[in-house]
């Protein structure tokens, strides 16, 4: 049974795109047939993350108006065999997104793939709701910080209003919580909300928290998703937040801020 | 951290007003958002309820719905004028 899972936050630059692309890279190197599906119409970036930029041929809605078939349009990732990725198109808007149009393409997505991710743009228009509209599973993408938990929330109460379960009164939607950017230093120093808070303010189970790290702007720079870095912690938070949502228990790591010496901590910055 | 980073932090927790903050904001969302939709119409009846027998003021009485945990509370305040005469309609 094939699963749809979308990457939403409702705020911009928390980390979407990054996590739709370890998310996904993740699943597909553990064996799983995945597709990621980038939803940002008229400002795709899913594509640079990947490092498939140059490859782009045909792109999702290319395929919604049936100028080209979802094979042709989907590019098949460049380190893994498992791995497809469907482009948003560069060229027109959101609304090029119809309800009909996207349930073709994920109904023949699902024929295919074992999962199907998501990655949504910013807002709660309509190339956000399409995204999560036919979604069994949701990440919820948050930062430590006040508007990116308020945001959160906000979509948190979308995804139980606007989805096609909660349309048809089915099984609400699996709602997962993925911090990221986060600073253990700052927390200790009271500068920054804890995991703890984050989570008892949302109530949504926790399913990561990936710690600010440079090797995720270096990863992007290259186009090639942070969870390859495995010796980053970046990476290695994605990897323990994939083996997590198949069902393995793994400890939360990178809670501490790294040691530093006695002197370094006594007169240090 | 450093000592001054460190006395600094003593004084300045921001992080706990920002879940305070967060907390009063995101209740006060999650109420607007999935309040009844016969709220206003039983606030106005209540109001004529008390009307009938206290002179108030509109703008002198607060219905707030409130949420903790299952217990939903449906406070109403009504501050009375201070006038004896419409007092003794209360009595």
């Amino acid at each position: 049974m094939s699963q749809v899972i979308v990457v939403t936050s409702g705020k911009g630059g928390v980390g979407k795109t990054t996590t739709s692309a370890s998310f996904a890279t993740g699943l597909a190197l553990r064996g799983h047939k995945t597709a990621v599906v980038d939803f940002d119409v008229g400002l795709r970036n899913l594509d640079l993350i990947m490092g498939c930029e140059r490859r782009v041929v045909y792109d999702f809605v290319n395929v919604i108006n049936k100028e080209a078939a979802l094979k042709q349009a989907l590019i098949r990732d460049k380190n893994c065999d498992s791995l497809y990725v469907l482009p948003a198109s560069q060229t027109r808007d959101k609304e090029a997104l119809t309800k009909e149009g996207v349930a073709e393409v994920i109904t023949e997505l699902r024929n295919t793939f074992e999962y199907i991710v998501c990655d949504s743009p910013a807002g709660i228009e309509r190339g956000a709701v399409m995204a999560l509209y036919f979604a069994d599973q949701a990440i919820v993408v948050t930062n430590p910080e006040v508007s990116s938990v308020r945001d959160s929330d906000r979509m948190l109460g979308i995804l139980a209003a606007k989805s096609k379960r909660a349309e048809e009164e089915g099984d609400p939607i699996k709602e997962h919580l993925l911090i990221s950017r986060y600073a253990p230093k700052r927390v200790n120093s009271g500068d920054m909300m804890s995991m703890e808070d984050i989570q008892e303010l949302l109530s949504v189970p926790l399913l990561g928290v990936i710690p600010e790290s440079e090797s995720v702007l270096n990863a992007s720079n290259s186009g090639i998703p942070v969870i390859h870095d495995t010796g980053s912690n970046a990476g290695q938070a994605y990897h323990d937040m994939v083996a997590r949502f198949l069902g393995e228990h793994r400890e939360l790591r990178f809670m501490q801020p790294q040691k530093r010496g006695l002197l370094h901590r006594l007169f240090g910055s | 951290m450093s000592i001054l980073n460190y006395l600094r932090s003593r004084r300045n927790k921001s992080a706990k007003i920002a879940k305070e903050r967060l907390q009063i904001i995101l209740s006060r969302e999650h109420v607007n958002a999935s309040s009844p939709d016969y709220l206003p119409a039983l606030k106005q009846e209540l109001l004529d309820v008390v009307a009938k027998y206290v002179t108030i003021d509109q703008d002198q009485v607060k219905v707030t719905l409130d949420r903790d945990g299952d217990y939903e509370v449906l406070e109403l305040n009504v501050v009375l004028e201070n006038n004896p005469a419409s007092r003794q309609h209360a009595l």
